[in-house]
Order: C-alpha cells, then structure tokens, then sequence
C-alpha cells in the first residue's frame, strides 16, 4: 500500500518533470517570438520611430494620424471589397468543385490534382503570369476577348483582376477541404433519399448542404481571415509605381509599406493592430451568425 | 424505363467530364502559357495576335535570369528554410503536444491557452517586433533569419496534441510497465503512431514556407539570401517590361516544388486536407 503511494509519487513528479521539459522549448519559442513582440507591437502602435531603432512613447497619435488618412480608409475599403469578390465566388465555385469530385468517376484523383495545383506553387510565380496574361497590350487574355481592358493600371478594374487570380489560387485547396466533408456524409442518407423519389437537386439541398456546413463553415472563417490579411498577390501583381496603387492597396500591403519602405514603424504597427481588431470582430460574427446555418446534429 | 435512367446516369457523367475538362483547362493553362512564353523572344512575345508555340526555342531568357538572380543560392536558402522549419515543427510540436495530451503537470491550462492565442493572432502582428530583434543580433541576411519565425509551430503543437488525444492511454501505460520512461514511451511507442499527423504537418509548413512573401522580403535583402518568392519579386522590379525572362524566373522558382508535389500528389493533398481549417 505504502510502496503504491511512494511509486505512484515518484511517477508523477518524473511526469510532470518531462511534462515541463517536452514542452519547454514551444513555450519559450512562443514568449520570445509571439507574446512578446505581440505586446511590443502595441506599444510601437503608440509610440514614434526614432532614428537609430528608438522608440518615444507618443500616445495616440500613430492612431490620429491613421485615422484622419485617406490612404488608410481607402485601404479599408480595398480590403473589404476584395473579401466581397474572392470569398462568397470562391467558396461557391470550391463547392461545386468539391461535390463533382465527390462523384463516382473515373480520373478524379487527376482532377483533384489538378485543381490543387496552384496551392503548390508559390504565390509570387503564379503573380507573374497572370500579370503576363492581363497584359494591356500583349496579354492573352485581352487577345481573346478582343478589347484592350487596363486589367492592371485601371483603378476600377485592378482589384476585380486581383480577385481573380484569388479565386482562381484558392479553389482546389478549398475543394479539398470541403471533399473531406462531403466524405464524411454517410451514403445512407442518399439511397433513402433516392427511394423516396428525391431528385439530384433536392438531395444536394436538403442532405449535403446542411451535412457539410460544419465543414463550409471552418472554410468561409479561414478564407475570410486570410482575405482580409491578402498582400503577396498583390504586392506582386501591383508595383509601387502602378498609378492604381491606391486603388489596390490592401491593409497589410499598407502595413508593409509604412513598416519596411517608408519606415514609420509606430503607425504600420497601428495598421497591424487595427487589422487584427477587424479579423477578430469578423470573426466574432461569423461565430454568432453560424447559429442560423451551420447544422451540428448528427 | 431502365434505358432512360441509363441514359440520364450518362448525360450526367458527361456533364462531370465537361465540367472537369473546362476546369482543368483553366487550371492548367497559366503554366503552359508561362511554359511557352520562357521560350519565346522579347520581339515574338508582341507579336498580335500571339504565336502559341515559340517560332524558335530558345533558352536564352533562362540564361538572362540566371545570370540576373543568383538562382542555385535561392534554392539552397529556400531548402534550407524549409527543411529547418518543418524540422522544429515536427520534433518541437510533438514534443509539446504529447505533453499537452498525455502528461499532467501543474500549469497546463494555462501554458495551452497560450498556444490558444498564437494561434488565433494574424502573424502579422509578430513581424516588426521579429524583425527588430533579429536586427539587433545582426542576424537579417541569415538563413537562421529565415528559420526564426518558424522555430516553433503553436498550430502544430494544437494539431499533433489532436493525433495524441486520439491514441489511447492504455498504449503507454503498457509501455510504461515494460519499464520505458516517458522519454522513451514517446519516442519508441506513442510517436510512431502520429506518422501521418506528422507527416501532414510536414507538407503543411513546407508548402506554407515556400509561398511566404512578406517575411523573407523584409529579413534578407541581400540577393545571395532571399527566397525563390523574394527574388522573383526583385527579378518583377528590374524585367517590369520583359515578360519571358520573368517566366523563365517563374518557372526555375515553381520546378522543384512542383516535381516533388507531382511525386507525393496524395501526400500533399491528404496532408493540407488533414491539417485544414488553419
């Protein structure tokens, strides 16, 4: 009884000691490169850039100046409209995607390759040649439509053009996603659904859709977040010199700019800390409006 | 009435052809004409309407991009970065995740709420503050400067501590009674069985690496020491008019992961499916 007690002891003092030493080296990793430089993000977002990496505390003024810009607000409404064009095509295009592979036939897993394709090749190369296709005067896109349309120096063209090669990027590895949840639907609904007479549309409507919300779902917040924090695409597909820069310019490209070009550390950490409180207010309503369609029964 | 379903059941399966066929097209044919352009002169890729096959083949734009952006240093980093990065995800979020799932230790809410929170914060946030600190050391221009924000991986901790919840805990209690410590019941017993978690994180962060854009322009300016995403972004700067040598570039920059994604297709797709939702 004793000997229990002393070894059972002995036991959980050696496993909390690994306990502390497995996790070790993830907790001081996430101290030194995430909560720290998330509170000194802070304090930069109230603080202005001194030569020679100095820091002055200056109260709001980083936030003043961001909120009385336009370039600011101009890269708010950049950023929305483009969570507006990319996400609800893209989910909707991902699922129709997801349900044809989803069906009996043969060669799918070459289809799903190939949808998937752009996930693996990085973001700036598939940048340059569509820039290359939306070329003004030699792209082959203004080719085959016969009219030469400023995909890129338009300003009120450019994020459409910006949206496309978005959608285009993100569908297979949303399709997958969302084949993974279609997968999990038990063929049973199905076959009771075809004995009573349902037709290929009504069973689509009342068996997938509401079987897969989970899963649409856990997509829309991910391609929303990452929507709304959209920057490589665009960095590579608009250059500074690009007369539609405003008109393209998203939070984050924002935030590079201020950060890393013009070198005003205080206010590009504003921008990063204001984006953040908008993902997270994003999200917070996703979470709350999920109530009305996501289906978890079952 | 067996005919006309029949024949419906066909009308359908060819509509799935069409629409893949359709879809593929569009898919793919970026990377042909991306292909094609390589190999065509500054002169032929104006011409209007478009040649679709290059008149003569000619590998000089490869030549011309080669010699503009030091490509053999840009795959050596983007390797190296990658292969650093996928290793501190695995061993260091295996480590932690099978702490989180099986060990009890006094704290362990607490210390996985703040994983909760990495998580949940845009990276973003962290990259002035990184690189500030990176810069104080004098270590911008390394490859370890590449590596740093990837030396450990909360997503991968939360997800690993997933693989471990699922494995049960007589596993290794009955390591354990054949006398291995917890050093050896996780390495010997309990990690071998996450194989494909870990695998899937592999893939994840190694994709996830190869595309970052905004941090390796930031932290490595020296051309010697960017990343194929950060030098084609310089190579875009100084060819802004001279489209085949920038799909030349393009192309030498998207090979290698292509091949490999051409090898380990199912791996790939199976480990971002497994991983989804990040």
């Amino acid at each position: 009884m004793t000997g229990n007690k002393v070894y059972a002891g002995k036991r959980a003092r050696s496993e909390s000691m690994w306990g502390y030493l497995m996790i070790a080296p993830t907790i001081i990793g996430l101290l030194v490169l995430n909560i720290y430089p998330f509170f000194d993000t802070i304090k930069l977002s109230f603080s202005k850039t001194r030569p020679f990496g100095l820091y002055e505390l200056r109260g709001i003024e980083n936030y003043v100046k961001m909120f009385s810009s336009a370039e600011f607000w101009r890269a708010n409404l950049n950023t929305i409209y483009f969570c507006i064009l990319t996400v609800p095509l893209g989910i909707f295009l991902s699922l129709i995607v997801a349900v044809m592979l989803n069906t009996k036939i043969k060669g799918r897993v070459v289809f799903r390759a190939i949808f998937f394709l752009p996930m693996v090749v990085a973001p700036a190369a598939v940048a340059m040649v569509w820039k290359w296709m939306f070329n003004t005067e030699y792209g082959i896109i203004n080719t085959l439509i016969g009219h030469k349309v400023n995909w890129i120096t338009d300003p009120n063209i450019v994020m459409v053009t910006c949206a496309i090669v978005a959608v285009w990027s993100a569908i297979g590895y949303d399709a997958v996603l969302l084949l993974s949840g279609l997968q999990n639907i038990s063929k049973s609904y199905y076959e009771a659904a075809s004995l009573d007479g349902a037709t290929k549309v009504q069973q689509f409507f009342h068996i997938t859709l509401p079987m897969v919300s989970p899963t649409l779902f856990v997509v829309l917040i991910m391609r929303l977040m990452s929507s709304i924090k959209v920057y490589d695409l665009i960095y590579m597909l608009i250059e500074e010199a690009n007369p539609a820069i405003t008109s393209a310019q998203s939070l984050m490209y924002l935030f590079y700019r201020e950060s890393f070009i013009t070198g005003d550390r205080g206010l590009g950490s504003s921008v990063v800390i204001w984006t953040v409180a908008l993902i997270g207010l994003v999200t917070a309503v996703q979470f709350w409006g999920q109530k009305k369609w996501v289906n978890y029964e079952v | 009435m067996n005919s006309s379903l029949e024949r419906s059941r066909k009308i359908r399966t060819a509509g799935v052809y069409a629409f893949f066929i359709i879809g593929s097209v569009i898919m793919v044919f970026p990377f042909v004409w991306m292909f094609l352009t390589s190999f065509k002169t500054v002169e032929e890729s104006m011409i209007i309407p478009p040649t679709i096959l290059p008149q003569a083949w000619q590998g000089k734009n490869y030549s011309d991009a080669t010699a503009s952006l030091p490509f053999l240093s840009l795959y050596k980093n983007t390797a190296l970065m990658i292969f650093w990065r996928v290793v501190c995800a695995v061993v260091f979020s295996s480590m932690a995740g099978y702490a989180f799932a099986k060990l009890n230790f006094k704290g362990k809410n607490i210390l996985f709420s703040l994983v909760l929170i990495q998580m949940m914060l845009p990276s973003q946030i962290f990259i002035t503050p990184q690189y500030q600190m990176l810069a104080k050391l004098g270590l911008t221009n390394t490859v370890f400067a590449l590596v740093f924000p990837g030396l450990v991986s909360a997503f991968g901790t939360f997800f690993l501590r997933q693989a471990y919840l699922g494995i049960p805990d007589e596993i290794a209690e009955a390591a354990y009674l054949d006398g291995c410590n917890q050093w050896q019941t996780f390495v010997k017993v309990m990690a071998p069985l996450t194989k494909s978690s870990m695998a899937a994180l592999a893939v994840f962060t190694a994709v996830f690496a190869y595309g970052d854009l905004m941090w390796p322009l930031i932290v490595n300016t020296d051309i010697n020491m960017m990343t194929l995403s950060s030098g084609l972004a310089t190579l875009r700067g100084q060819f802004s008019t001279n489209f085949p040598v920038m799909m030349a570039g393009s192309l030498l920059a998207m090979v290698p992961m292509v091949v490999l994604y051409l090898f380990f297709q199912k791996q790939f797709i199976e480990g971002v499916a497994m991983t989804g939702g990040k």
